[in-house]
């Protein structure tokens, strides 16, 4: 008799593997990015079921919500010839498929025998620890107590707090560093990505700031020396009319 | 029979060598290519997860929180070079990308 989270594991992972087969064997690539999608909504469910809540739902909201968009504009953006690009598809099949079968084949071995383990460990509910000098206290109520005061402390059991409370205290103390080198990634990227695709028109008016902060008044105005009086002009002779 | 650590990793093997065949299969379509490297950076994350939450080391979700950081990056880098390839030559032909054999 199969309990909920095993018959769980198995749709949610069965549509997963599903999905990505059907990702990379897409005829037309807006399909295989709207199966990405359901792939990343099958692989939030398998961590929704492992206890990464916030992970879960973190995955959604930025693969889902901004890099499959993302995909998706650019391949209905780009007009590809998809009948050049798909040949010779089932001529690499036959090594594609032994490659792929032996690389899972011995994964599953080594993993399936390996690692039995079917009781997580007892702080897997979300809890820091950290390995610092240990006087944490032992009871669960001063350890509630002293959650907020991790960041000082440093080597507080932090018992049944939520998974994104805990993630955060370690994001946010141990961790502090390495997500401001995130936000520097994050940054080039976006400045990247920006100057790679921006291109000026030809036809626009703009405005260059450094000529015009390097301008001189003798570019402005130029002086003409010229008579005071302006010699009458003589009347233009009469044109002949037509007779 | 309840699910275990291996079962977990067997998910993320399997998911893995699909994408793999993946980059097998597609190797002229670049935009298909660029998915199957998320499918494989999700099979990793998989991973992670999972021993994250069978050993009781938050650590792991951490690291699957910088690789999501990262991902993000480069699928937009790589989408921005796409964007300029097709502006260039038209196409997004794996094989027609040889300039820089000289």
């Amino acid at each position: 008799m199969m309990d909920v989270q095993s018959a769980l594991f198995y749709a949610f992972s069965s549509i997963l593997l599903f999905a990505a087969f059907r990702v990379i064997t897409a005829r037309n690539p807006v399909h295989a990015a709207l199966y990405l999608v359901l792939a990343f909504f099958q692989a939030s469910g398998v961590w929704m079921l492992l206890r990464a809540e916030f992970l879960s739902i973190a995955l959604v909201l930025v693969y889902v919500g901004a890099v499959m968009v993302l995909f998706l504009f650019v391949v209905m953006m780009l007009d590809i010839n998809m009948d050049s690009i798909r040949q010779g598809f089932w001529q690499h099949f036959p090594l594609a498929a032994t490659v792929g079968a032996v690389i899972a084949l011995e994964l599953a071995a080594v993993l399936l025998g390996g690692f039995r383990t079917s009781v997580p460990h007892v702080s897997a509910l979300p809890s820091v620890v950290t390995p610092v000098a240990v006087t944490a206290p032992a009871d669960a109520a001063s350890a509630g107590l002293a959650a907020s005061q991790a960041a000082d402390v440093g080597h507080v059991v932090l018992a049944q707090v939520s998974n994104t409370k805990a993630l955060g205290v370690l994001l946010y103390t141990e961790y502090l560093y390495p997500v401001q080198v995130a936000a520097i990634i994050l940054l080039v990227a976006l400045i990247a990505a920006i100057a790679l695709t921006l291109r000026a028109r030809k036809d626009t008016k703009t405005q260059d700031p450094s000529q015009q902060v390097r301008v001189k008044a003798s570019d402005r105005v130029t002086l003409v020396k010229m008579a005071a009086v302006q010699p009458a002009v003589e009347p233009a002779p009469e044109q002949e009319k037509p007779a | 029979m309840s699910i275990t650590l291996g079962h977990y990793l067997t998910l993320g093997a399997i998911l893995f060598a699909l994408s793999v065949t993946g980059i097998f299969l597609n190797r002229k379509n670049l935009i298909v290519l660029l998915m199957a490297i998320e499918l494989m950076l999700l099979a990793v994350n998989m991973n992670f997860v999972a021993f994250s939450y069978y050993l009781g080391d938050l650590n792991g979700q951490i690291f699957v929180f910088f690789i999501l950081t990262v991902a993000a990056a480069e699928s937009a880098i790589g989408l921005a070079i796409l964007v300029q390839l097709f502006r260039n030559k038209s196409s997004i032909n794996v094989d027609e990308l040889n300039t820089l054999k000289g």
